[in-house]
């Protein structure tokens, strides 16, 4: 029998409950979430901590542990190379960085890779220099890519344990409840949707927001809860808010995008999942956007609404949204200032995380409830392989994204491309890389022919019964060649400097060095 | 043909190509740049030298800078470029 | 008609998959006077080497009196070219000063005499007060057009949204072509942005009895032939007036009518000419 600090006598153990423990008058349990930083637990009033060098001290990071980060601020973001610069002052090495994608702007990473404060990255996509350098060998280690969903999914499935999370947030309480946008007034540097960082913040070991927004307690709804947060780092900026958010993404005026658009949206409404209730999503790319100009004309046309529209939320998905012709937006990112926007106003736009969107667990993801997807490609090959990640002169310069998590959960995947770009043909005997498999695609829309995969019977039947025309890829192959001549194939060397992983981290391909 | 000036052809947009020729006593000699190089490459080159040698051409030095052009961009840039060269206004079309 | 620039080697590799009925090279206004020679070869080798189909191929070329014309239709004639349209056409003189050189290249070229087309272009006061001996001056001629910012600064006028300062030419291009026997097209529209005002014109010049337009950008060709192409209702009219005509002639009748109405000459004149633009546009 033991006194509690009250007087109460509390037995050591009762059948039936187990072992009892006695109340000491600790206000706090102290093992959820350690914070020997501060000397008084009692007095925990605040997950702030006075730098980031203390935040990375108090988060254990030690030689050779992963560290996460996430890229809703685009071509913006400052935190990767703020959070890696005050690593390697602190010296220490090894590390994996395991980024939801790396851009342009992350070119000092090149430096804290030679000097080996990162050993390995892994990431739906890389561009710009450090991607160059990649490419032509100057990492030990091959990349993973993931895309979206399966990076989620390796993340909840323990395959890829992150240490610790550091993730930027356009606005957080004292608490660490986080949000992409904040309902407090400053919405400078907001990014909309949080879903990518989501994941990481449920996940990590140790999860450290940077954030230039602290707002009054509490900041919900979140994206972020204060149950998945350690501490909080306040910082000046955390993204150039240019880069972070372009203002609403504008219809292409391209013509011959815009025909591409017409030509897959005459494919949808042919399709036969063109009913009432449907489901959609655009990705990027000019024509994969324009898409959603046509639909509208055909929606009202048939006197249909969508039920939802997923993925990369944009300014002509809000404004459908908002005319009445979604039911409901799913965002796992947004896309331009208006989708901002729209997470603010709208009640049935709905931020889900990564693992919601694009999962590849036997659970289910938004992607498998997907009637069709418009996507963009590099290359396609004539067994309707997809590349979204190497350029045609074999240098990594993309992202997979949710190609494959979208192109496999949805009834219908479109591919759209033009046949040509300059001297480049589209349609290859083999594509650099393959990043989403063929028998995931169902269809390539080009501005001078339609080419279905012939596991699709059905669905050439519908699109001639509906007086579209289809020819073989192989066709549309040789249409491509008869203007710009047949390509060299790249060489390359031996050394693989990335692999592709699909959604459930099988590998797919292997991207090598290129030669030169 | 025998080169008189230096001239140039063409412009550096997408889809087109810049055509320098020079006078060269070493044949056909090309230095080439392209965004398409590693797949092109030896296409635009042999497109170059046989339009020059139909012309009658054997000894030019050639500075081309490609943005993508089809073969068919890069026989006119060369053309436009050697009558410039040669100043001559006799085209001889349909040869 | 789609205008492709004539030293523009990015628009001219695939100008064709937007569906126009021609594709209209330019030599003249759109290339600077240094590129003149530069502009020729690319049309020149374009033409020799891109498969543009079905679509009429067409150049505009510089005028007789300036030192590009003459190298201009020589090169296009070889080159295959299936129309040369001149510009600034003011006398019948104009015309006829091309035939003959075009007649001297097809020579040069072992083409049968005749086989190269010709449209004349009126920009100015003058030729439209010339337009019916203009579109009588060659047999080569298949159509006539209207290129209206040159003319409506000859004019010392501008162009307005409502076009009054075109109307009277217009309608005199559509009296002579149809005294010729010949087609009409009208003038470009310049703003690529301005749907509804381009929309208006297309509707304006249909109703004026022009054949079609001249567009400048691929996303002007769809509005143009959805507005020129016969609705359902007028195919299944004239299909009607069609009928009652064959069954007229079985039953040896004089006089054909179709629900109470009379039906003459230029009532199945019409209806065969929406027969005819609705297999053209591929509805029927």
């Amino acid at each position: 029998m033991n006194k509690n600090i009250l007087g109460v006598d509390v037995p050591e153990s009762i059948s039936g409950l187990g072992k009892l423990k006695a109340f000491n008058g600790k206000r706090f349990s102290g093992t959820a979430h350690e914070m020997p930083n501060i000397k008084n637990p009692d007095q925990r009033m605040s997950k702030i901590v006075d730098n980031l060098e203390s935040a990375i001290h108090l988060s254990g990071l030690k030689d050779g542990m992963t560290i996460s980060f996430h890229h809703h601020f685009r071509n913006g973001d400052y935190i990767v190379n703020l959070v890696l610069e005050a690593i390697a002052k602190l010296g220490i090495k090894n590390l994996t960085v395991a980024s939801s994608s790396l851009t342009d702007i992350h070119r000092p990473m090149i430096d804290h890779i030679k000097n080996g404060v990162v050993y390995r990255i892994e990431t739906s996509g890389l561009r710009g220099e450090l991607a160059n350098q990649i490419s032509h060998g100057l990492m030990e280690v091959p990349i993973v890519f993931r895309s979206h969903g399966g990076r989620a999914y390796s993340i909840a499935s323990g395959e890829l344990k992150i240490d610790v999370a550091f993730l930027g947030v356009p606005s957080t309480d004292l608490f660490g409840n986080a949000n992409g946008f904040s309902r407090e007034g400053d919405n400078s540097s907001a990014c909309g949707s949080l879903g990518y960082a989501m994941v990481d913040a449920k996940y990590a070991e140790k999860v450290v927001l940077l954030s230039n927004n602290i707002v009054p307690y509490p900041n919900t709804p979140c994206a972020i809860p204060q149950t998945d947060v350690d501490y909080i780092v306040e910082i000046d900026a955390i993204g150039d808010p240019k880069g972070i958010m372009s203002g609403a993404t504008r219809y292409s005026t391209n013509p011959k995008e815009l025909m591409i658009a017409k030509a897959a949206a005459d494919v949808m409404e042919a399709s036969g999942y063109f009913e009432d209730g449907f489901s959609f999503q655009t990705g990027t790319g000019g024509s994969s956007l324009a898409v959603t100009r046509f639909l509208k004309e055909k929606m009202i046309r048939k006197g249909i609404k969508a039920n939802f529209a997923l993925g990369g939320i944009t300014s002509q998905i809000v404004k459908l949204h908002e005319e009445g012709f979604i039911r409901k937006l799913l965002d796992v990112q947004s896309f331009d200032q208006d989708a901002v926007d729209s997470t603010l106003k709208n009640e049935f736009h709905h931020i889900v995380d990564a693992h919601f969107y694009a999962g590849p667990g036997v659970e289910g993801a938004a992607v498998d409830q997907l009637d069709m997807v418009v996507l963009s490609a590099l290359e396609i090959d004539v067994n309707f392989n997809v590349n979204v990640l190497t350029g045609s002169d074999g240098v990594i310069r993309g992202a997979v994204g949710g190609h494959p998590d979208t192109s496999a959960g949805a009834k219908l995947a479109i591919i759209v491309a033009p046949l040509v770009r300059g001297r480049i043909p589209s349609i290859l005997d083999r594509v650099n890389t393959i990043c989403t498999p063929g028998m995931t695609v169902d269809v390539l829309v080009t501005e001078q022919g339609i080419a279905v995969n012939p596991a699709r019977q059905d669905l050439i039947e519908r699109l001639n019964t509906a007086g579209i025309k289809t020819e073989t890829i192989e066709a549309l192959k040789a249409k491509a060649e008869k203007i710009v001549g047949h390509p060299n194939p790249i060489e390359y060397g031996d050394k693989i400097v990335g692999i592709v992983t699909f959604r459930d981290g099988s590998v797919i391909d292997v991207i090598r060095q290129v030669s030169r | 043909m025998e080169i008189k000036k230096a001239s140039t052809a063409g412009t550096l947009e997408s889809s087109d190509i810049m055509i320098l020729l020079d006078r060269g006593d070493n044949g056909i000699d090309i230095e080439l740049k392209s965004s398409v190089l590693y797949q092109f490459g030896d296409q635009i080159r042999t497109v170059i030298e046989q339009t020059l040698l139909e012309a009658g051409v054997h000894n030019v030095k050639v500075i081309a800078t490609d943005r993508g052009a089809l073969d068919c961009t890069i026989k006119a840039r060369v053309l436009t470029a050697l009558h410039r060269a040669v100043e001559t206004t006799d085209y001889k079309w349909g040869v | 008609m789609m205008f492709v620039p004539g030293n523009n080697p990015g628009l001219m590799a695939d100008a064709h998959i937007y569906g126009p009925d021609a594709l209209m090279f330019d030599l003249e206004d759109s290339v600077k006077l240094s590129e003149k020679d530069s502009a020729r070869f690319l049309v020149y080798q374009a033409l020799k080497t891109i498969d543009y189909g079905d679509i009429e191929k067409v150049v505009r070329v510089n005028p007789l009196n300036t030192p590009y014309g003459k190298a201009d239709i020589e090169a296009m004639v070889f080159a295959g070219a299936d129309i040369i349209r001149l510009p600034k056409s003011e006398t019948a003189q104009d015309v006829i000063e091309v035939d003959e050189w075009i007649t001297e290249c097809e020579k040069k070229a072992g083409l049968e005499q005749g086989s190269v087309g010709m449209m004349a272009a009126i920009e100015s006061g003058l030729g439209i007060l010339n337009v019916l001996s203009i579109a009588q001056a060659s047999p080569r001629l298949i159509g006539i057009a209207i290129g209206a910012e040159d003319f409506v600064t000859d004019l010392k006028t501008t162009r307005s949204p409502g076009g009054s300062e075109l109307f009277t030419a217009r309608s005199m291009l559509v009296f002579a072509a149809r005294a010729a026997g010949i087609a009409v097209l009208d003038t470009v529209f310049a703003d690529v942005n301005d749907d509804e005002g381009f929309r208006r014109e297309v509707e304006t010049i249909k109703q004026l009895g022009f054949d079609g337009k001249s567009v400048i950008n691929p996303r002007q060709i769809a509005p143009v032939v959805e507005i020129f192409t016969p609705t359902a209702k007028e195919i299944e009219h004239a299909e009607r007036v069609v009928e009652a005509i064959k069954e007229a002639e079985e039953k040896g009748l004089g006089v054909i009518s179709l629900n109470g109405k009379m039906i003459d000459k230029p009532v199945v004149d019409r209806a065969q000419r929406v027969l005819k633009m609705a297999i053209a546009a591929g509805v029927i």
